[in-house]
């Protein structure tokens, strides 16, 4: 690259700041700062939002993108994340920096490999000049006619205490700006300025404003210039890189399929309905008993059912079994139940009562009795030659119905667990669905 | 051979197949299981997969990716669908392909976590100020989640703009046996890239034309702007340029309606109704008409995939011959008024269900007597 003395577009001259408006001077050290690094302008991204700010990235000759209120920052990692080489600047207002404060927060503890630019003249420039998350306390704004009652945004801070790899505070008029925005630039990771500075046209009359009086604000308000948080937390996309590098050539998405191994004399679809305690490996049981018939030549579906704390409360799944393909995967009439606690019934009681006297009521023996019209079949789940538990009620059980109503021989559900389950527990799985097959 | 596995698992690898190679999202049921596959998977072939911190941020690192360069997709549920309004309008301002997967569930609100639901379908077509026409695909079996969500990142990079895959919290969690021959593998198209020299970023002509692409990052200088701009990319309050632009992101979804459109009908001949559906409710549509036949009544069935735009042609001649249509759907009546306003001199019923069970077989064919 032939060196460049200049990265501002001439064609899209003159700036359209207003008269003394701070924007005008951090273009102007921006420039100055990339003039330095020499960096090819085909490989920096300039990225705006909202507010007067975002006016700039139109006079480089970088490429640029400007988008919606606050959110440039999210562009900008995204950016990082695909292109991890590109140089990546944010140029923001203090206003952005409040509405996207979650993005500003996150990007920090991240330490994404940003520069975020924060042209801070305390309010609202674009809108009229309303309050903004920097608006020191008193200061007269559209939006605050008796003198603001926020605290400001300590921006610095913020971003500096969650992970920032650099955070600094200046003014437009520090001579050091240029070398800093290089540095900011260099930096491996997040790095911030809060540049303050006027905006002619709102804050500066509203608050008879000028340089000495926002050099006066900032110490009133404790607000230390200079780089005030440096780090050393790895940058999150080469972290990621890192980390991925680990993991490349490991099959992606490994399917599992099922062939056909057994036969099954199913003539017509048949629903299952498993309703137990979440802990109570109902969804496992379900989904092996689903993979068990597609091993038999049939066709499965599955819904659950489950409250969102997953380990509390109860826990029903619903399978249909066919030798057809199935169009519709509701049960409205169940075929077959399992009801096997308390949290399950309270689930289904519905549905028991609905149930006629074709369906077949697989009961737990131990929840007393039932008031049904289907067939019960009583499961006296003490005395099976292993020891039950709230962990096994769901396979033991579902034995008992694989048995009862011959759907497909038991060692395609065998197949299943040992598919598609670890082989420790897989082990504890079929010695349970042994002792279901002799419940009845 | 066959298989078991729930709609999210099919939309993971039908983007994958499509040649998804980056991914934001946020956890939200019923849609988390496609974060968690896609973080896991994307890795292990040099993509790149992260939680951002809201569904903003996710749709917004999406815009950059893709801008970047790369596939991008993001998936989400109503509420989730709700915080990514505004990239969805700043994706059409500024023609980025990305694909956006919404799982339905019960709204409005928090509504229904893991509730069924098709609540969100004019939602997916007016998700953005300015009323902008949007692409919607959707899927109403295990197969097509696989099918329509590589197609929809084909029409992402066609048309260079977000297009919608909306599922439901049905078909994305329900397990389903999948035959191997029922994974549709349509070819892979990706965005026309800028010849290499001279470029304009957004530069069209005619209206309807889409614009070549040229990554961030590249030798030729991008410039992208979610206002109104010129064809360098540059903002404008010009009349006959604004106009232009306006017109011209109406007309390249509106002038390929006829290619965009993808329905599944099964006319039969003497049928004096149509059942018409999408999504999850369409197998309850399907369940319905297959027990009316067995008894020997007539009737056609007809399903939507491209809920957006409205594949008008398709509808009007499933329509021909029959004297009434019934719309099969999991809300207050969404899509009916679409095709009220097609169905011109036909009686129109809808069957609608909002309390989070499914519409039955049995419902339909009540309203079929």
């Amino acid at each position: 690259m032939t060196e460049l003395t200049t990265y501002l577009d001439p064609t899209t001259m003159p700036v359209p700041f207003c008269p003394g408006c701070g924007h005008r001077l951090v273009l102007e050290r921006l420039n100055e700062a990339l003039v330095s690094l020499q960096i090819d302008p085909t490989r920096i991204a300039v990225v705006t939002d909202i507010g007067c700010s975002g006016l700039m990235d139109r006079h480089l000759i970088t490429h640029a993108l400007h988008g919606l209120h606050g959110r440039s920052i999210t562009y900008a990692t995204g950016l990082k994340l695909a292109d991890p080489d590109l140089t990546v600047i944010v140029i923001m207002g203090d206003g952005g920096c409040g509405i996207g404060g979650a993005h500003l927060l996150a990007a920090a503890r991240r330490n994404i490999g940003i520069t975020v630019l924060v042209l801070n003249n305390m309010n609202f420039g674009m809108t009229g000049g309303q309050h903004s998350v920097t608006t020191p306390g008193g200061a007269i704004t559209a939006t605050t006619r008796m003198g603001n009652l926020e605290r400001p945004l300590d921006i610095c801070a913020t971003v500096g205490v969650n992970g920032a790899a650099l955070a600094a505070r200046t003014t437009t008029w520090d001579p050091h700006l240029p070398a800093l925005i290089a540095q900011a630039i260099t930096s491996q990771g997040f790095a911030l300025l809060d540049i303050w500075e006027l905006c002619t046209a709102y804050y500066v009359p509203n608050n008879r404003l000028n340089k000495a009086a926002l050099l006066e604000t900032m110490d009133r308000l404790g607000m230390k210039t200079g780089i005030l948080y440096q780090t050393g937390y790895p940058e999150y996309s080469a972290a990621y890189r890192q980390q991925a590098a680990q993991l490349r050539g490991q099959p992606v998405m490994p399917r599992r399929p099922l062939e056909q191994k057994y036969t099954s004399g199913l003539s017509r679809p048949t629903s299952v309905i498993i309703a137990g305690s979440a802990g109570g490996k109902v969804r496992s049981t379900a989904m092996a008993l689903g993979r068990g018939a597609v091993l038999a030549g049939l066709w499965a579906s599955q819904r659950d059912d489950y409250p969102v704390t997953v380990m509390s409360g109860h826990s029903v799944s619903g399978v249909i079994l066919s030798p057809e393909p199935i169009r519709y995967t509701g049960i409205d009439r169940p075929d077959v139940m399992a009801v096997l606690t308390t949290d399950g019934l309270r689930a289904v009681r519905a549905q028991v009562a609905r149930l006629g006297p074709e369906a077949r009521l697989y009961w737990n023996a131990a929840l007393g009795t039932v008031d049904t019209k289907a067939q019960v079949i009583p499961l006296n789940m003490t005395d099976v030659g292993i020891r039950v538990t709230k962990e096994n009620l769901a396979l033991l059980a579902t034995a008992a119905i694989l048995r009862r109503e011959n759907i497909y021989p038991l060692a395609a559900l065998i197949d299943a667990i040992n598919l598609g389950q670890k082989p420790e527990i897989a082990r504890e799985n079929v010695e349970a669905v042994h002792a279901g097959a002799r419940l009845l | 051979m066959r298989e078991y596995v729930d709609g999210n698992e099919a939309i993971v690898r039908g983007a994958l197949a499509a040649g998804c190679t980056f991914f934001a999202g946020y956890p939200i049921t019923p849609a988390t299981s496609i974060l968690v596959h896609l973080l896991r998977e994307l890795p292990k072939l040099g993509g790149i997969g992260i939680q951002a911190e809201d569904e903003i941020s996710a749709l917004g690192f999406c815009i950059g990716a893709s801008l970047a360069g790369r596939k991008a997709m993001t998936a989400t549920s109503g509420p989730g669908l709700s915080l990514m309004s505004e990239h969805i309008g700043l994706a059409i301002m500024g023609e980025v392909p990305v694909v956006i997967v919404d799982c339905q569930r019960m709204g409005p609100a928090t509504g229904g976590a893991t509730t069924a639901s098709q609540g969100d379908v004019q939602f997916a077509r007016w998700v953005t100020p300015g009323g902008y026409p949007m692409v919607v695909l959707c899927p109403s079996s295990v197969p097509e989640c696989y099918s329509l969500t590589r197609y929809a990142f084909n029409l992402a990079e066609r048309l260079r703009t977000p297009v919608i895959l909306l599922a439901d919290k049905e078909i994305c969690t329900t397990l389903s046996t999948v035959d191997a021959a029922a994974w549709e593998n349509t070819p892979v198209e990706n965005r026309t890239l800028a010849a290499p020299g001279p470029f304009v970023p957004y530069r069209y002509a005619p209206s309807a034309a889409i614009p070549a692409f040229a990554p961030v990052g590249g030798p030729q200088i991008m410039r992208f702007t979610g206002s109104s701009h010129d064809e360098r990319g540059h903002l404008t309050k010009n009349a006959t340029t604004v106009g232009r632009l306006n017109q011209h992101l109406r007309a390249k979804i509106q002038a390929r309606r006829d290619e965009l459109a993808i329905v599944k009908a099964d006319l039969q001949p003497g049928a004096r109704t149509l059942l018409l559906s999408y999504g999850i409710s369409a197998g309850s549509m399907l369940e319905a008409a297959a027990q009316a036949r067995k008894r020997g009544q007539a009737v056609s069935t007809l399903i939507i995939h491209s809920l957006w735009p409205v594949p008008d042609r398709p509808i009007l001649a499933a329509l021909g011959g029959v004297e009434r249509v019934i719309v099969i759907e999991l809300n207050h009546g969404q899509y009916l008024r679409e095709i009220e306003r097609l169905a011109v001199g036909h009686q129109v019923i809808g069957v609608n269900r909002v309390d989070g069970e499914l519409i039955t077989p049995d419902e339909i064919l009540a309203a079929m007597h």
